[in-house]
């Protein structure tokens, strides 16, 4: 009998695991092996630990080798020994039991462990992390007293993690640094669905939150977050990455970087050890996911046979194993101009697919709520196989592929006649062919006249119009409505009813529900959706300064040669010598080059570079002076005349109305610029009868005027109505401009707003009825409450410091080429 | 703000000058870094695509920087024009191209830029 080679295995996760499994099928008598385990326990599946938190499995259900398997194959497992030194010139591995172990091969296997992030209180009893059986034998402990978990990370672990605590019936926070869930696999309208999905489950989620400390005396308590709010915890769970284990290695001498460094034949730094799992790095990646491990594990099992395959890297998928939350996501799937994307959303259902593309071939994938062919993609994305012949039905799956385009009336033909199709107003089928059969119904509006199906939400208008084409024929033409921009059908009107009816409060929400083409939108209906957002969720809505043009962005007015002009409110064009000074003074300090008197009364200070704006601001809020929102799609001047103060016609305070309009109004975004002016008699020498809304003050009261303008189209206002009281005059203007806000389209002036809807409708909802126009007032001064912050103050005290500083400068000798 | 050396020591080809971490840019934003002939613009996707491209729109010299940035694309805050980042190419009828740079970006959120060679073409 032949002396058999020994090997020694450290670590016994899935990847060395799976190459024993191998090594043995081909080869049982080749080695004497014996394997160290730092855990107490055979080889199990450490992926099925979910379902064990959970309740779903049980350990036993997930082992991979139990006791039996390794005495039939006369392995030595060290249950609970962790190995503790490498002696490379003997060739020995000392275990920590003192036991020595000779061997003529090594393979390194000790997989990774859990980051833990460097805060007070990281060492508390009952801070946990997620990775071994122990692990959730501790979360099961903590479980059954109920209580509150908050789990750091939304990421793969930190989601199952959460559900499984809320399964067990803990309170469950997740907390998260990124705006979006998983953000490294998912994009943001995926990472949206998710979010909702997880709250849909009773879990809390927070994006955005930065963890500051855990407090409590010896015990977890709870959780300070960076804004001082403090969450309750019983336990925390830190989800927050992985580390490759490699301290072991590099003690022994081995090169380690990340991990430890293998070369495509799983071998290390010295060619009698081999490597594999997470612990490696190989070609610069460390994977901390199975299935590439197990491609690495068939290479060592080949290699320690003297064999010669070879591993050359992986490309990986995910997925999340918590039940009822389908998702799937691989490859790369940022934009490019060179790649083009096919993006599916069925709101209804919750699905979103988005594939990447580029040169025919898949690249990206990202599959929510429908994950059936998630394995398909991928093959063809691994197989870089050429999409070119399937393109225009690839998103729909392998069912449809190669089949010929799918013709969206064959999908609303199949429907049995009592299918539902307008789920807001329960009209079936049947009743909208009948009701256009009967009454030779030809357009959407005498549909929804007739059946009230698409009249609410009108989310199913599409499949309304699928329904009319597929009975009528080609006698169906579709109202020629005009969308938003290339990224969606919807106009905006539809958007803007969709985001009140549907309570969409977010952008990925709206592009989400609303079935948005592309992933991230476009300059056209980024800004848009940002001002229907700000305008219709008051405090709830987070503005979106990314969606926003670059003069709201910095709050000042972009110039030709990329300098700013800054423009300081002077309520109602008055001013004082203190003002003035303070300005003339900035304008010394700075060296700023041109100041002018604009045509909207007040002082434009122009060619500041952007750098200098926060410390211009400063000076000028020193002074008492605010921004004057000369960039905004907003209110932007007031404009008055000397009035009763002094004029010897004057009928009223002109002045002292349009300042406090002004200082009502200052703040309110608004769908286009709005201006206003007051004149204190008909002379009207403030010009209020070319303002968006104007005031003309006569003997018996206030003249109120709507919808002028004189800018590319001179229009002369018209009269809305007469008011008695000043009091009166604010409370109407305010509800003027309040329901221009909720029904103006995005730059779509008063004057065209009006044009549209008519001086009758303005009418009847601000003059004629009081209790709407006390709600618009009311709604108007809400919205104020946290729209009047002073942006030049908030950027003086450091918002947004990034975007007034250069990220870095290169000097001149290195720049040099 | 620091003068900064290459942080390189490959052959004098190309130096990569690291010029601040991930979290320097807001996401769908923009920083710039100044060079003595001019600002270039280091652009941040959804995504988390990092591209540098001359601050400078092939038009009329607008600072691309300050614009609406959306999926691999920056729409120009003078007038409009909509800049590939990738490529550096007008996109639609427009026509015109911006230099581009390379960048890279580190396992620990670094990034740098390499002034020389890379993708660029030439202004
Ligand atoms: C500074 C100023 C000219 C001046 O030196 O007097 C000015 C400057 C600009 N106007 Fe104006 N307008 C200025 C008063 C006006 C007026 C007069 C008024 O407000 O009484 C009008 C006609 C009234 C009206 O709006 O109906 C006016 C009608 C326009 C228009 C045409 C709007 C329209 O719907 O037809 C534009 C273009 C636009 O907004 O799309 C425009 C756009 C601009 C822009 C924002 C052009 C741009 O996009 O860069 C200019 C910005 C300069 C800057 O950076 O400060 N400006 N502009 C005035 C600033 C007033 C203020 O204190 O805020
Ligand atoms: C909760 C959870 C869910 C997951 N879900 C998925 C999933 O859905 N899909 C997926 O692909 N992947 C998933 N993973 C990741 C997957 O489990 C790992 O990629 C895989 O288990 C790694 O295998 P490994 O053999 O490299 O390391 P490990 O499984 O980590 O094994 C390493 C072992 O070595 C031991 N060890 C370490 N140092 C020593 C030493 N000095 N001496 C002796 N023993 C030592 C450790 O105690 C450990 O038992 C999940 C992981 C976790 C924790
Ligand atoms: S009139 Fe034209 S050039 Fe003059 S400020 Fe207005 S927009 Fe600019
Ligand atoms: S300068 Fe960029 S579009 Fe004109």
């Amino acid at each position: 009998m032949t002396i058999r080679k020994k090997l020694v295995v450290i670590g016994n996760g899935m990847a060395p695991g799976r190459a024993l499994e191998r090594l043995l099928e081909k080869a049982p008598d080749a080695y004497e092996i014996t394997i160290f385990n730092a855990e107490p326990r055979v080889n199990y599946d450490r992926i099925m630990l979910s379902p064990v938190l959970s309740g779903e499995k049980s350990y036993e259900d997930i082992l991979i080798h139990d006791d039996a398997w390794y005495a039939e194959h006369g392995l030595t497992l060290k249950k609970g020994c962790k190995a503790t030194a490498i002696d490379r010139e003997k060739k020995q591995v000392t275990g920590a039991d003192g036991s020595v172990v000779d061997y003529d091969k090594l393979l390194i296997a000790t997989g990774s462990s859990p980051f833990i992030i460097p805060i007070p209180g990281k060492d508390l009893d009952g801070v946990l992390t997620y990775r071994d059986l122990d692990d959730v034998e501790a979360m099961l402990e903590a479980a059954k007293s109920g209580g509150s978990a908050v789990v750091i990370g939304g990421g793969l672990l930190g989601l199952e993690a959460a559900a499984g605590l809320k399964e067990r019936g803990m309170d469950v926070t997740v907390l998260h640094l990124m705006p979006t869930l998983m953000e490294r696999q998912l994009d943001t309208a995926a990472g949206y669905l998710l979010e909702r999905a997880i709250e849909a489950r009773g879990i809390k989620v927070r994006t955005a939150a930065n963890t500051h400390e855990i407090i409590g005396e010896d015990r977890v308590e709870g959780v300070r977050l960076d804004d001082g709010t403090e969450l309750p915890a019983d336990i925390v769970v830190m989800a927050v990455g992985i580390r490759p284990n490699g301290d072991l290695a590099r003690d022994a001498g081995l090169e380690v970087n990340r991990g430890i460094v293998v070369d495509d034949a799983m071998q290390t730094s010295d060619p009698d050890i081999l490597a594999v799992g997470e612990c490696v790095e190989h070609r610069g990646t460390a994977y901390g996911l199975v299935a590439p491990l197990y491609e690495m594990a068939a290479v060592v099992a080949d290699r320690l046979q003297d064999g010669s395959a070879t591993y050359t890297g992986s490309v990986t998928s995910t997925r999340l194993k918590v039940t009822g939350i389908d998702l799937f996501s691989a490859g790369d799937f940022a934009e490019g101009k060179d790649r083009e994307e096919i993006v599916l959303r069925d709101a209804t259902n919750g699905v979103y697919k988005r594939l990447v593309i580029q040169e025919d071939k898949l690249i990206g994938i990202v599959l929510y709520g429908d994950t059936k062919d998630g394995a398909w993609f991928f093959q063809l994305m691994r197989d870089g196989a050429s999409i070119e012949e399937m393109r225009e039905t690839l998103i729909f799956g392998q069912n449809y592929a190669g089949g010929s385009p799918l013709d969206p009336t064959a999908a609303v033909a199949a429907l049995p006649d009592d299918a539902e199709i307008c789920g807001c107003n329960g009209v079936c089928k049947s009743k909208i062919v009948g009701a256009i059969t009967e009454h030779g119904l030809t357009s959407l509006d005498e549909v929804r006249a007739r059946t009230k199906a698409s009249a609410s939400c009108g989310s199913c208008t599409g499949l309304v119009e699928q329904l009319m084409a597929f009975t009528l024929g080609d006698g169906f033409v579709p109202d020629a409505v005009q969308p938003m921009c290339g990224c969606t059908d919807l106009s905006h009107d539809d958007v803007r009813r969709l985001i009140v009816a549907k309570e969409l409060k977010s952008i990925p929400a709206v592009m989400q529900e609303l079935e948005w083409k592309t992933s991230c939108g476009c300059a056209k209906c980024r800004p848009a959706l940002n001002f229907y957002l700000v305008a219709d969720w008051p405090g709830e809505y987070e503005d979106d300064y990314q969606s926003r043009y670059i003069n709201e962005r910095v709050h000042a007015n972009i110039q030709k040669d990329g300098t700013y002009s800054v423009v300081p409110r002077m309520w109602g064009g008055m001013t004082s010598s203190q003002e003035l000074r303070a300005i003339a003074d900035v304008v010394d300090k700075f060296g700023i080059p041109s100041v002018k008197v604009t045509g909207g009364q007040r002082i434009d200070l122009l060619g500041v570079p952007k750098e200098n704006l926060p410390a211009v601001w400063a000076d000028l809020n020193a002074a008492g002076m605010v921004s004057g929102h000369a960039y905004a799609k907003g209110l932007r001047t007031v404009k008055t005349c000397v009035g009763t103060d002094w004029c010897r016609f004057g009928t009223q305070d002109s002045t002292g109305l349009g300042v406090k309009i002004e200082k009502m109004m200052w703040g309110s975004w608004t769908p286009h610029k709005v201006k206003m002016a007051v004149s204190g008699c008909p002379r009207n020498c403030a010009e209020a009868t070319c303002k968006d809304i104007g005031v003309i003050c006569v003997d018996s009261g206030y003249e109120l005027h709507v919808g002028g303008a004189a800018g590319m189209h001179i229009k002369g206002t018209e009269v809305m109505c007469s008011v008695e009281t000043e009091a009166e005059a604010l409370e109407y203007c305010a509800a003027v401009v309040q329901l221009y806000r909720e029904q103006g389209r995005y730059l779509e002036r008063i004057y065209k707003w009006m044009d549209r809807v008519g001086l009758d409708a303005i009418r009847e909802q601000v003059v004629e009825d009081e209790a709407k126009r006390t709600a618009l007032f009311e709604k108007f001064l809400y919205s104020q409450r946290f729209a009047q912050k002073d942006p030049w103050a908030e950027r003086v005290a450091g918002k947004d410091a990034h975007e007034f500083a250069p990220m870095n400068r290169i000097a001149m000798r290195e720049a040099a080429e | 703000m620091n003068e900064l050396s290459p942080t390189s020591t490959e052959p004098k080809a190309q130096h990569w000058f690291t010029i601040g971490r991930l979290s320097d840019i807001p996401r769908r934003g923009a920083r710039q870094v100044l060079l003595p002939r001019g600002p270039i613009a280091v652009f941040r996707t959804q995504t988390d695509e990092v591209y540098a491209i001359d601050d400078k729109c092939p038009h009329k010299g607008g600072p691309l920087s300050q614009g609406i940035v959306h999926d691999g694309a920056v729409t120009c805050p003078l007038h409009n024009w909509v800049i590939d980042l990738q490529t550096g190419d007008a996109m639609g009828a427009d026509q015109g191209c911006v230099r581009t740079y390379e960048v890279r970006k580190d396992a620990d959120g670094l990034v740098s830029v390499s002034l020389s060679g890379g993708s660029g073409k030439t202004e």
